[in-house]
């Protein structure tokens, strides 16, 4: 069941490589043994003689001024080294991702529950904690921002036929919890007939709640003060270089100074593209002159990094009689939290491909995101596509539902394909195959129907809890299809650096692979091998410790690396390998138009030349470096949305099969099946473990997942109450891989990770409801939800 | 506190424990093993599945003074040195590991489970690892981890140490 099938489609034939550890295998993972030993050093493994922990103090309001505080009693406990506040963050006091409005530690206020405000250091990190415990601060407690739309004083809605008149006009009465306001950001899409009119109607509101990344390995690093008055930081990050600009501006110390290493990554999902522990530990360790770890609990972990946005969303779908989209209408809001984070790019991404992979001529979107008391929100796997997938899908199964039509077929009737455009005015110049997804999901066989036979509880919803024998348990089955941007877009100059470098090493021909990519689980590493053996001809590849010693590679978010530090990899090669060609040419003494790099030698097929690199090479060392980027994206026009925002689209979809207990309210996910496009798949394994990952996590937020907020105080920051996918929630999945090659990206792929992350949720939302007949419009679907009680 | 106890049939002394301590600080802190993992530390994921007088347990939920006099095995001791166990080769061929923290855990729980049941079924294998959380793999690889280690163990010729 779990053997995936694939579908070479249009991937260059010379990539399928012979089984050695090449492009198109599936080759292991370099950090694989270590970490089956226990022996990958994880950024809470560090460890130095004489290091301190550090701890943070964090603010049990949502929302409060900061009268004093006093950090007497913290600093005369024994074995404390030091304790600060904002006054010793020398250099700028505020950072953040997209805007520089996030303090390193509270100013005058704090603005959400969990806002640093002190950090202690000690020789045990119970005594950190006990000192930070003794750190007095003065609040006086301010009414909090909650809703998205309070914050910038639009209507609520409260039910479906509420008007939906835009507001223009922010109200100004509402409190501002930022000086220019609580909007981040309005994006308006807005292309055909501005007042279209339609056969069918369908109107539906839709809530998504607030997903939590929930990496297991905590936020954790260990500073280290340097003899140049600078620091050396060890972290487990997910973008090393923007980590860095954001440290040193906090520091007042040049790049120089400030010099990063990636330590292990336990996951990331999005989770830390932002700093967490980062700057608090170099101000400890420059504070002390001592190494300082930092290692969050799961309670500090749930406060310490940025959640997927919850979003409302209102949307209305026209159509013919015979199931041809006539106009989309949306309005989205995302709460963005305290501070924004990436809620610009997040609100990007939720406007520009808010209607999902369809065709539709008239369209009217407004996408908001806000500032709130709640948790600052900002990257999460699946960035602003997510939430508007349950809406833009949910609305699809209503008008099937409105029109009699099957739900596969009226997505396949309108479905995006290459040469269509987007409602951002985008042609799609690259295989699209939405309906070619839908179709080879609608043809795979459906499990075999429960209660056949005697029943295991094991396959009941409820399980081994003995709730039910199959009374009350219908079966439902679900589809749904998305997409998604793949790297930066919307003019964001993308591109990532690679130095390659090939050399002999004990007789054995050696490439080395340095990047700044974040390795956080997902197997860049592998596939940086892999590219280096494809292109340079040798087994032996290492990969280089990543750190700031080498340009940035960017983000490792966006499913972007494999395709952006991916192509940096690829080209950096190609250029070392013209210069062993250029070597071999000048050994031989004349042109040779076929020579190429296999097997440690270069050879030529037609002149019968074999020439090993150890001999050509001797103790030389061949190298490049060198930036890449994809083709430029552009911004979009700010009343319209119209522009090339994004390089690449990522399409998956899913097909959901649900049994119900609909007298309890408890779902059991029986199978989930998935297709995806990933164009060119560089290591088929990594590749079926990104869409299963990604499509539990799609399941958690459907059924599970939700960061409970009441009054801007998180209510479940725990794994007791913030439930993810154990491996009994996890049902078998079919999995179609196509490779349908872009011919834009290096090798034709296109990015993994994301896609299948949206789609899957939706597929079993879709699924519930048709096991149980409700309309079903807010996720995490709870148990009360369906039984309504 | 001064605990001795042994660790992957090494004996171990460790004078100045905190009496609060638990286990899983001990080793990872005070031992050098930091094999074993901190994702929740409190009894919920599994990531510090250790052995403990043969009985795989979360080793943040032991407080380090309970382990006195006691024997704790690890995923630093499933084998040694110059090998792999075939537990952890097999987690490795079937693509079970991405990010990788919850995997010592998952190997220590898998490891038991395949010594006490020889070649579980998929439910009886659900059941046994549903202490272990995973966030990167949606779990199907470890399935197949779990089928290709109890395969390989049944086999006479690749049987390895059970």
């Amino acid at each position: 069941m779990s053997t995936p099938t694939r579908t070479p489609t249009g991937a260059p034939e010379h990539l399928t490589g012979p089984g050695s550890g090449g492009v198109g295998d599936d080759a292991q993972r370099p950090d694989g043994v270590l970490k089956v030993r226990g022996e990958f050093a994880y950024g809470s493994d560090l460890w130095m003689e004489d290091m301190l922990w550090g701890v943070t103090l964090r603010s049990p309001h949502p929302y409060a001024r900061i009268r004093s505080v006093d950090t007497s009693a913290a600093l005369a406990t024994p074995g404390v080294s030091a304790v600060l506040t904002a006054d010793d963050v020398p250099g700028e006091k505020v950072y953040g991702l997209e805007l520089a409005d996030q303090p390193v530690l509270a100013l005058d206020v704090v603005r959400y529950q969990g806002e640093p405000v002190a950090l202690v250091a000690a020789d045990h990190p119970e005594t950190a904690r006990l000192a930070a415990s003794r750190i007095h601060v003065d609040y006086d407690v301010l009414e909090p921002v909650t809703d998205a739309r309070t914050a910038l004083g639009h209507p609520t809605w409260n039910q479906v036929h509420d008007s939906t008149a835009e507001v223009t006009e922010l109200s100004r009465e509402s409190a501002h919890l930022h000086p220019e306001g609580n909007l981040v950001r309005h994006l308006k899409v807005r292309t055909g007939d501005p007042a279209p009119t339609a056969d069918v109607v369908v109107v539906g509101e839709y809530e998504v709640g607030m997903q939590d990344q929930a990496f297991l390995g905590p936020e954790s690093g260990l500073a280290v003060p340097a003899e140049d008055g600078g620091v050396e930081l060890h972290v487990a990050t997910q973008w090393l270089h923007v980590d860095q600009k954001q440290i040193c501006s906090a520091l007042a110390l040049p790049p120089e100074q400030v010099r990063l290493t990636l330590a292990g990554v336990g996951g990331a999902f999005g989770g830390r593209e932002d700093l967490s522990m980062h700057v608090h530990a170099c101000l400890l360790a420059l504070r002390t002159g001592r190494p300082v770890k930092m290692s969050y609990n799961r309670e500090e972990s749930f406060f310490g990094h940025v959640h997927r946005h919850p979003a409302t969303m209102r949307y209305e779908h026209g159509a013919t009689r015979d199931g041809e989209l006539v106009y989309v209408k949306a309005a989205i809001y995302f709460d963005g939290g305290a501070y924004a984070s990436s809620t610009p790019a997040v609100v990007g991404n939720g406007g520009t491909m808010g209607i999902g992979p369809y065709v539709v001529p008239n369209v009217h979107v407004d996408c908001y995101g806000a500032y709130t008391n709640n948790p600052p929100c900002g990257a999460m796997r699946g960035f602003g596509s997510v939430q508007t997938a349950f809406a833009y899908e949910s609305q699809m199964d209503a008008l099937a539902a409105e029109l009699g039509m099957d739900p596969v077929e009226l997505r396949c009737r309108n479905a995006m394909e290459e040469g269509s455009a987007t409602p951002t005015g985008q042609v799609i110049d690259s295989p699209a195959p939405v309906a070619e997804l839908l179709r080879r999901l609608e043809a795979m066989p459906l499990p075999a129907a429960s209660g056949d036979g005697e029943v295991d509880l094991r396959d009941m919803p409820g399980g081994v809890s003995n709730t039910t024998h199959g009374e009350g348990v219908r079966r439902g089955v679900g589809y749904a299809v998305a997409y998604k941007n793949v790297a930066f877009s919307e003019g964001y100059d993308d591109h990532s650096t690679a130095r390659v470098r090939l050399e002999v090493v004990g007789g054995e021909p050696t490439a080395t692979v340095h990047t700044a990519a974040a390795e956080v689980g997902q197997g860049l590493v592998t596939v940086e091998q892999q590219i280096a053996r494809t292109e340079l001809g040798v087994e032996r590849v290492v990969v280089h410790p990543k750190d700031t010693s080498v340009g940035s590679a960017g983000s490792t978010s966006a499913s972007r690396q494999t395709y952006v530090t991916g192509g940096a990899v690829k080209a950096a090669c190609e250029k070392v390998r013209e210069q062993v060609l250029a070597r071999a040419e000048r050994l031989v003494g004349r042109t040779v138009p076929d020579l190429r790099l296999a097997g440690g030698s270069v050879v030529s097929d037609s002149e019968d030349i074999t020439v090993p690199l150890a001999d050509l090479l001797g103790d030389d060392v061949l190298e490049a470096t060198l930036e890449w980027r994809h083709r430029p994206t552009e911004a979009i026009d700010p009343e319209t949305g119209q522009g090339f925002a994004h390089v690449q689209y990522a399409f998956s979809a899913h097909r959901a099969v649900v049994d119900v207990d609909t007298e309890l309210g408890l779902v059991k996910v029986v199978e989930m099946a998935c297709t995806q496009d990933v164009g060119k798949a560089i290591n088929p394994q990594a590749v079926v473990g990104q869409i299963q990952g990604g499509t539990a996590q799609g399941l958690g937020l459907a059924v599970m997942e939700e960061i409970l907020i009441k009054d801007g105080k998180v209510r479940n920051p725990s794994f007791t109450d913030y439930l993810i996918p154990t491996i009994l929630d996890m049902p078998p999945m079919r999995i179609e891989v196509l490779e349908y090659a872009d011919p834009h990206a290096p090798y034709g792929l296109r990015g993994v990770g994301e896609a299948p992350n949206i789609s899957s949720g939706p597929a079993v939302l879709a699924a519930i409801r048709a096991a149980t007949g409700l309309p079903l419009t807010r996720v995490p679907v709870r148990p009360e939800h369906i039984t309504g009680t | 506190m001064r605990l001795t106890c042994t660790v992957n049939g090494t004996e171990q002394h460790v004078d100045d424990v905190w009496e609060g301590e638990s286990l899983l600080y001990v080793l990872r802190e005070r031992m050098g093993l930091p094999g074993s993992k901190n994702a929740c530390e409190q009894g919920e994921c599994g990531s510090c599945t250790v052995y403990l007088d043969g009985l795989p347990v979360c080793a943040c939920l032991v407080a380090a003074g309970q382990a006195e006099g006691r024997q704790v095995g690890t995923v630093e001791g499933l084998a040694d040195p110059e090998s792999l166990h075939p537990v952890q080769q097999a987690f490795l061929d079937a693509g079970a590991v991405q990010c990788g923290f919850c995997t010592p855990g998952l190997l220590v729980a898998t490891h038991d489970l395949i010594t006490r049941q020889g070649r579980p079924s998929d439910a009886e294998t659900r059941e046994a690892l549903a202490g272990n959380l995973c966030r990167c793999t949606g779990y199907e690889k470890i399935l197949d981890a779990v089928r290709l280690a109890a395969d390989r163990m049944a086999e006479p010729t690749a049987g390895g140490d059970r």
